[in-house]
C-alpha cells in the first residue's frame, strides 16, 4: 500500500487508455443527466412562465416553489429519492436536477418577457397582429436573448450537480471522481473532475454561439 | 373604402370613455368630424384624453359610450385585426420590431395581408424612397439607426399597406427639436404627394399649429373647447381656457404661421414708370409716403425719394434707389415685419420670382392680423 501511494500521482496517463471505454461512457452518460432534465425543465419552464404571464397572480405562488426546489440540498434530495421505489433508476436522479432548473429558468423567461418594450407590443396590435401571431413572431424572439441565458445558468449548474448524483452510482464522470475519493487514487478523480469542467465550458460556448446565431440583431448595438 | 366624398373620413359621434376604477371620463360626449385628406391635430394638457381619443380609432381602446366611423363604417362592427391592417399608425417610442430589419419592419403590415413576395418587396423600396431611407439600411437592424431615422421607418412601416387613415401619437417627441422641424417638414411633403387623413396627437402648440390644417383643442376629462383652423384658434380663441392655453403672444404665433401671400394684395406708393411727377406726388400723399415706387411692365424699379420730385421731370430718369427690403409671397409676416424694421423706406417690396407682386408695411401687417388669415393648406394649394 505505501508502495502504491508513492507511486499515485496527480494523473497516470495509462489509466486514459486502459479504462478509455469506461471515460467515454461517463462522458456519455453525464452529457444524458445534464441536458434531460435542462431540457424538460425549460419545457416545465415554458408552461409555468406563460402560466404566469397570463394570470399574474400564479406568477409569486410559482416563483415561491421553485425556490423551495432549489434550496433542498441536493445531496439530500437523491439520497432520500433513493429509499423510494425509484431506488437507483435514472428518475432518482433526473427528477432533483430538473427541479434546480426550474428557478433559473422561469425567472429568465418571464425576464424575457417582460423586456419586451410596451411599445413594440403596442405597435404589434396596432398592426393588426393576432395576439397569438405577436406572441410567436415578436415577444419569443425578443425574449430569447434572455432564455438562452437561462439554459446556459441552468446547463453550467447541472453540470456540476450531476457529479453529486455518483452517491446513488448514477452520476456519470461522478463516479469516477467518487471512486478516486474512495480508492485514495488520484487519475480517477483529476480525469473526472477535469472533465466535467471540460464539458461546462464546451456547453457554455455551444449556447453562446447559438444566441449569437438566432440573435443576429443583438450583435450589430449601436450602444 | 372609399366612401362618398361629403362624408367625413373619421366621426366622433358622442363618445365617452371611463377607465374602470376611475370617477371622471377621460374622454366625455365627443363629437369630432374629421375630414379626408386633411391633418387634424389633438391637442391640451395631460390627462385631456388626446391619446385616448386616438387610440379609439383603431379601437386599441373601446369606447365606454358612442360611435365611431371610419371611411363610414362603424369600427365597433369590424373585427379589430381586420380594421387595424387598414389604419396607419406611429408612436412616439416607435416600436420598431428589434429582431427584424428595416426592410422586415416595413413589411410588416404587407405580410399580414398575404402579398406577394415581388410586390412587398417593391413596396419597400418605394417607401424606403418616400421617407428617405436609403436602400442600403433596408438589411439593418433597428438599434444601428439614429431616432430621426427610426421614426422615418416608423412612418413606413405604417404606410405600408397604404392606409387612407394614418394615426399619429407625439410622433416626434422623442427626437431633438431639429430633427423634430425637419421631420414636421418631411411629414408636410409626404402629405402634399398623399392626401392621407392624419389624426396626430401633440402636446406642443407650434407642432399642431404648423402641421396641423385643423386644431382640436381638448381640455381635462376630454372635453373638447375648441376646433378650428390653426389661425381661428389663435385669432379668436372660444373661450379663457384656450386663450390662456394659446398664449399671450397667440399674435405673434399667427405672424409666424401666416405669409405674405395670404394677406390681399396692396400696390402701395407705387406708380408705373411712364406716369409723370404730378400722378407720382399724388400718389405717395395718399399713402403719406416719403418714397415713391417704380414699376415697369410687372418688375420693380426702385425707390424716388420726395424731394427729387421735381415738377417737370420724367420719372424715368430721376435716380432711384432699388429697394434692400424685399420678401417673397412665401415668406412668413414674422420674416416680413423683420425686413420691414431694417428698411429704410418702411415698405417691403414683395417679389415674386422677379415680379412685382405688391407691397407690405407695418400697418398692413396689423390690419391683416385683425382679419382672417389663411392657414398652411390655403398657401399649400
Amino acid at each position: 500500500m505505501i508502495l502504491l501511494a508513492a507511486r499515485n500521482p496527480i494523473i497516470r496517463w495509462s489509466y486514459l487508455v486502459e479504462q478509455s471505454d469506461r471515460i467515454q461512457g461517463a462522458i456519455v452518460e453525464h452529457l444524458q443527466l445534464t441536458l434531460l432534465p435542462v431540457t424538460i425543465g425549460f419545457v416545465l419552464s415554458a408552461v409555468l412562465a406563460a402560466i404566469g404571464l397570463r394570470y399574474r397572480w400564479t406568477v409569486g405562488p410559482i416563483t415561491l416553489f421553485a425556490a423551495f426546489l432549489y434550496t433542498i440540498p441536493s445531496v439530500a434530495f437523491f439520497a432520500v429519492l433513493r429509499t423510494t421505489a425509484l431506488g437507483t433508476s435514472i428518475f432518482t436522479v433526473l427528477i432533483p436536477l430538473t427541479g434546480f432548473t426550474i428557478l433559473i429558468l422561469v425567472t429568465n423567461i418571464l425576464d424575457g418577457f417582460r423586456a419586451v418594450p410596451a411599445a413594440v407590443r403596442e405597435a404589434a396590435d396596432a398592426m393588426g397582429m393576432t395576439p397569438a401571431r405577436r406572441v410567436i413572431t415578436v415577444e419569443v424572439p425578443v425574449a430569447v436573448p434572455y432564455m438562452i441565458n437561462g439554459l446556459r445558468i441552468a446547463t453550467v449548474t447541472i453540470v456540476g450537480l450531476v457529479a453529486v448524483a455518483g452517491i446513488v452510482g448514477r452520476g456519470g464522470l461522478g463516479n469516477l471522481i467518487l471512486e478516486g475519493l474512495r480508492r485514495q487514487f488520484w487519475t480517477p478523480l483529476t480525469i473526472g473532475a477535469s472533465l466535467s469542467i471540460l464539458l461546462a465550458i464546451t456547453l457554455d460556448l455551444a449556447y453562446y454561439l447559438l444566441g449569437r446565431w438566432l440573435t443576429p440583431w443583438s450583435r450589430t448595438r449601436r450602444a | 373604402m372609399d366612401g362618398d366624398v361629403d362624408r367625413p373620413a373619421i366621426r366622433f359621434e358622442g363618445v365617452t370613455k371611463r377607465f374602470p376604477g376611475t370617477t371622471g371620463d377621460a374622454v366625455s360626449d365627443l363629437d369630432l368630424d374629421i375630414e379626408r385628406g386633411t391633418i387634424v391635430a389633438l391637442i391640451g394638457p395631460s390627462g385631456c384624453g388626446k391619446t385616448t381619443t386616438l387610440k379609439m380609432i383603431n379601437r386599441l381602446l373601446e369606447p365606454t359610450k358612442g360611435r365611431i366611423e371610419v371611411e363610414g363604417a362603424d369600427v365597433g362592427t369590424q373585427e379589430p385585426v381586420q380594421l387595424r391592417r387598414g389604419i396607419g399608425y406611429v408612436i412616439q417610442q416607435v416600436g420598431l420590431f428589434p429582431h427584424r430589419t428595416i426592410g422586415a419592419n416595413i413589411a410588416t403590415v404587407p405580410r399580414s395581408l398575404g402579398w406577394d413576395k415581388a410586390h412587398i418587396e417593391d413596396r419597400v423600396a418605394e417607401l424606403a424612397e418616400v421617407v428617405g431611407i436609403e436602400t442600403q439600411m433596408l438589411s439593418r437592424y433597428p438599434d444601428e439607426l439614429s431616432g430621426g431615422q427610426q421614426q422615418r421607418v416608423g412612418v413606413a412601416r405604417a404606410l405600408a399597406a397604404d392606409p387612407p387613415v394614418l394615426l399619429m401619437d407625439e410622433p416626434f417627441g422623442a427626437v431633438d427639436p431639429i430633427v423634430r422641424g425637419r421631420l414636421q417638414d418631411e411629414l408636410l411633403d409626404l402629405q402634399q404627394r398623399l392626401h392621407k387623413t392624419i389624426v396626430l396627437v401633440t402636446h406642443d402648440l407650434d407642432e399642431a399649429i404648423k402641421v396641423g390644417d385643423r386644431v382640436a383643442l381638448l381640455n381635462v376629462g376630454g372635453v373638447l373647447e375648441q376646433y378650428a383652423t390653426p389661425d381661428e384658434l389663435l385669432r379668436a380663441p372660444a373661450n379663457r381656457f384656450v386663450e390662456r392655453f394659446v398664449g399671450e403672444d397667440r399674435s405673434m404665433r399667427r405672424l409666424a404661421l401666416a405669409t405674405v401671400g395670404d394677406l390681399p394684395f396692396e400696390p402701395g406708393p407705387v406708380v408705373d414708370a411712364s406716369a409723370d411727377v404730378a400722378t407720382g406726388l399724388a400718389v405717395i400723399d395718399e399713402h403719406r409716403s416719403d418714397w415713391l415706387g417704380l414699376v415697369d411692365d410687372e418688375r420693380f424699379l426702385g425707390w424716388i425719394p420726395r424731394e427729387e420730385l421735381a415738377p417737370g421731370a420724367s420719372l424715368r430718369e430721376l435716380e432711384r434707389f432699388l429697394p434692400a427690403a424685399q420678401v417673397e409671397p412665401a415668406s412668413t409676416l414674422r420674416s416680413a415685419l423683420e425686413v420691414i424694421m431694417n428698411s429704410r423706406t418702411s415698405v417691403a417690396v414683395i417679389n415674386d420670382d422677379g415680379r412685382f407682386r405688391g407691397t407690405v408695411t407695418l400697418e398692413r401687417i396689423r390690419a391683416g392680423l385683425a382679419g382672417d388669415l389663411g392657414g398652411p393648406t390655403e398657401h399649400a394649394a
